[in-house]
């Protein structure tokens, strides 16, 4: 058991170590020492409670994000609409966190936080159920829906949501009534606490429930998921509505408990991250956790690392970015690690004619 | 002693976790037929694609005219006279006849492919081996014994001298494959060398000049026709001697379970692949259904149990009538399937044995309540199934994929044999497996018709169906031929029909 665990987490883990490495060599050609800045980029993220706090506010919706592509791949299907179903999450939710007034907080934050996962299930529900009637592949649907996201969002934060007290004029929403912002306990924000608890709560519906068997038959056998008498149709928009919703949480997690509004150019980026944590976890639920925490730490102390080390915070996106090439391209780490290979792998050759 | 065209001198290949050869050494002269004969897993695939330079041996050497060579790869076997017609041919369906004979050996003339030339090379060619054929057919269009015609011309054109057979007789008619093997015969005459490799004993003892046994990656036996018989081959692929018949008693047919009124389906391209079939299965009889493949069997299967919607006709399970009908709810009427292909329906290769024992069953009690699984029935399930059907298995945790074909099959029979059923619908049960899981596999299907169960047989293999069936029932392009009962029918006028020969026909 331990060992299958072991094989599993190598593969992310050798791929930091080299991405860190030749994140190491960059540094070296900018005149810099890693050791400062990595040190730099270590005490910016966790050195005290608050470089704690920022690494886990980093890391909320980078978890939320994770679960949405995680949960995705479980059947099959690539959600790269995490941006948008987030951003319809954190407008929502802070409509309905400004708009209502009078609620007590424990009526207020859930219903504001529902309402950021249910515009992300329907946006995501509805590459889904296009993707089961008609075909049309959830990539190119979640693409395109993440531009209507962006700018329907922008259009209710510039026009009938915008904020307009004072002399504001950018397009932002008013602040959210405090009985919807998510409270802090010291260093640990609540939102965090929920990522954790909705991670656990994924894998627990993808390991034990009839649900969640039917959703990884689709996405490792659709036929036999088909022969099992699963609808597979069926099973594709549920997905990729609970993956909407997933995002849609962290987008509501953004607006209550990070930034107190949604603001229009604020959370660009984020869905797209949560491709980059589900493969570093590999699509495990549960792995989703310690990967957005590693790049959560990273975000939180680049600028540290810039300040101690003068390296620009633009190699926190390199090393990322390498982390990310070395798991997809797992090859090169097993070959550098003399790892072997599955049998099936090996065995993959070119076969027969018209090639002379 | 005439030249030696091909051979394996000592070879062996390791996998990761099976020694796939060991020392394997075989020759094959010119002017003769060379059967390899052994079952799934003994080794001939990994055997012939060392001899056609895809794989590379461990030990030993291929020898090649007497040279010993170390092949590159197929290009190197072809260019040194290797030519190989695999089970699935390697053509371009759209293109024509002469443009997949000289795919990637054009004729050029001034940097343009000279068609016109490619098309006077290949007529000549056809006409010196007397395999006719219009080089100007669209492949697609051709019937499977024109297209494997096709594969054979294809390596001729590049000259070569020895001609790899790979299950060439396994989507043929009964009729198709005597003529294959007179085409074989013939090439021969002209000094080819061929190896032909399959699992059908009586092909071998027909058309065999010699004759190699593989069992677990070794050479077993060397002999010729006149030196054995089918029993005497059996023997020594599986290595005990074994029934080539299964016993079985008269069939005691009760009420009609299955039903089927001028059905009609279409396949995955929208043509009419059943038109208007109609018959019926009773409890307690095995119904056979023969064809070719690619007859209309699948889709009949398909419908049968929803996997593909009716577009006409009307079926009845029992008492219940359907003209549409879901996977899930035929199956909550008693009807097991056992699919023709059981990677891509039967299994879910990355799960384990457990959840695979309940893949159509999941959401059923015991095996799961309110939502949830429950994993501890679901494994007693599997050792149940494992236990029973004798699955070969370290543990039931472990994934399908790590199973042999006969194991996943038993697997998958096991499973659809855990439930009271009345209609079991059997699609190549016993495809791709050891003689030993056939026999216990057809034991099983007649332990269910005995028990009451109306059986539906559908197998590309005729012996199959002649040594279980009560009465079979023959598919040509999609139309029922006839249904004829067991004692009054054999191979030849079963060969008729799936060749779309009927009295009237043929007396016109």
């Amino acid at each position: 058991m331990s060992r299958s665990l072991l094989r599993t987490i190598s593969i992310p883990i050798a791929a930091v170590v080299f991405g860190l490495v030749i994140g190491a060599i960059l540094i070296l050609t900018q005149n810099a020492s890693p050791g400062t800045a990595y040190k730099a980029l270590l005490v910016g993220g966790a050195g005290d409670s608050d470089a704690v706090l920022r690494t886990l506010q980093k890391a909320t919706p980078l978890i939320f994000g994770g679960l949405a592509v995680a949960f995705a791949f479980k059947a099959g299907m690539f959600n790269i609409g995490g941006q948008g179903q987030l951003l319809v999450g954190a407008v929502f939710a802070a409509g309905v966190g400004f708009g209502i007034d009078g609620l007590p907080l424990v009526i207020h934050l859930p219903v504001a936080l529902l309402a950021g996962g249910i515009a992300g299930a329907v946006w995501g529900g509805i590459a889904g159920t296009l993707k089961a009637t008609t075909g049309a592949h959830e990539v190119i649907v979640t693409i395109m829906l993440n531009f209507v996201a962006g700018n329907l969002t922008d259009w209710l934060a510039a026009n009938p949501w915008k904020d307009n007290s004072g002399s504001n004029i950018v397009a932002r929403t008013p602040l959210v009534e405090d009985s919807a912002v998510i409270p802090t306990f010291g260093a640990v924000p609540v939102g965090f606490l929920l990522a954790v608890i909705t991670a656990i709560t994924c894998w627990m519906i993808l390991e034990r429930t009839t649900f969640g068997f039917e959703v990884k038959s689709v996405g490792n056998n659709r036929h036999a998921a088909d022969y099992a008498g699963i609808r597979v149709g069926r099973i594709m928009a549920l997905t990729m509505a609970v993956a909407g919703l997933l995002a849609g949480l962290g987008g509501a997690v953004e607006s209550l408990g990070v930034d107190g509004r949604f603001e229009a150019g604020v959370n660009v980026g984020l869905g797209f991250e949560g491709i980059t944590i589900a493969l570093l976890a590999r699509a495990n639920p549960l792995g989703v956790v310690p990967a957005a925490l590693l790049v959560g730490l990273m975000e939180a102390g680049a600028a540290r690392m810039q300040f101690k080390a003068g390296v620009a915070p633009e190699l926190i996106d390199v090393i990322q970015a390498l982390i990310l090439f070395f798991v997809a391209a797992p090859i090169i780490l097993r070959w550098v690690l003399r790892m072997r290979h599955d049998a099936s792998e090996q065995l993959q050759l070119g076969a027969g004619w018209g090639r002379s | 002693m005439s030249e030696i065209l091909l051979g394996a001198h000592d070879v062996s290949k390791r996998f990761p976790g099976v020694l796939a050869n060991n020392q394997v050494s075989l020759q094959l002269e010119r002017g003769r037929i060379l059967a390899l004969l052994g079952e799934n897993g003994a080794g001939k695939s990994t055997l012939v694609n060392i001899l056609f330079g895809m794989y590379r041996p461990d030990e030993g050497h291929v020898i090649i005219k007497g040279e010993r060579v170390d092949l590159r790869g197929p290009d190197d076997a072809i260019s040194r006279g290797i030519g190989m017609v695999h089970q699935h041919f390697q053509l371009v369906p759209p293109m024509r006849v002469v443009e997949n004979i000289v795919l990637g050996a054009e004729p050029v003339l001034r940097g343009l492919v000279d068609l016109g030339e490619a098309r006077r090379r290949v007529i000549e060619l056809s006409r010196r081996y007397g395999l006719e054929i219009d080089p100007d057919a669209v492949v697609e269009d051709l019937p499977v014994g024109m297209q494997q015609r096709v594969e054979i011309l294809k390596a001729l054109y590049r000259n070569a001298d020895v001609l790899i057979m790979d299950e060439p007789t396994g989507v043929l008619t009964p009729q198709e494959a005597d003529h294959l093997l007179g085409v074989l015969r013939e090439l021969t005459q002209t000094g080819l060398g061929v190896v032909f490799i399959t699992h059908k004993l009586r092909e071998v003892l027909a058309v065999a000049d010699d004759i190699v046994v593989l069992r677990n990656g070794e050479v077993v036996g060397q002999t010729t026709p006149g030196e054995t018989s089918e029993n005497g081959l059996a023997e020594m692929m599986v290595g005990r001697s074994v029934m080539l018949r299964v016993d079985k008693s008269v069939a005691e047919p009760g009420d009609v379970v299955l039903e089927l009124e001028k059905l009609s389906v279409e396949d995955d391209r929208g043509q009419i692949a059943l038109n208007e079939v109609s018959f019926e299965v009773r409890e307690g009889e095995i119904l056979g259904v023969a064809g070719v493949e690619g007859n209309g069997q699948r889709e009949l299967v398909e419908a049968i149990t929803g996997l593909r919607g009716l577009s006409s006709g009307l079926m009845k399970i029992g008492s219940d009538e359907f003209t549409s009908g879901s996977t899930r709810q035929i199956a909550e009427k008693g009807v097991a399937h056992i699919p023709e292909d059981r990677e891509k329906h039967g299994l879910i290769g990355v799960y384990s044995l457990e959840e695979n024992s309940v893949l159509n069953r999941y959401h059923r009690k015991p095996f799961s309540l309110r939502g949830f699984l429950r994993r501890d029935v679901i494994k007693r399930h599997a050792e149940g199934v494992v236990d029973e059907f004798d699955v070969r298995t370290p543990s039931t945790s472990v994934p399908a994929s790590s199973l042999s074909g006969g194991n996943k099959q038993k697997l998958i029979v096991g499973r659809e044999f855990s439930d009271d059923i009345d209609l079991l619908v059997a699609a190549q049960p016993t495809r791709g497996i050891d003689i030993g899981a056939i026999e216990f596999i057809h034991r099983r299907i007649l332990d269910q018709r005995d028990k009451g169960t109306a059986v539906l047989l559908v197998s590309a293999e005729l012996d199959e169906i002649l040594g279980l069936s009560d009465r079979i029932a023959v598919l040509y392009d999609g139309e029922l031929m006839d249904v004829l009962d067991a004692e009054d029918s054999n191979r030849e006028k079963i060969g008729l029909l799936m060749a779309g020969i009927t009295d009237s026909k043929s007396s016109a």
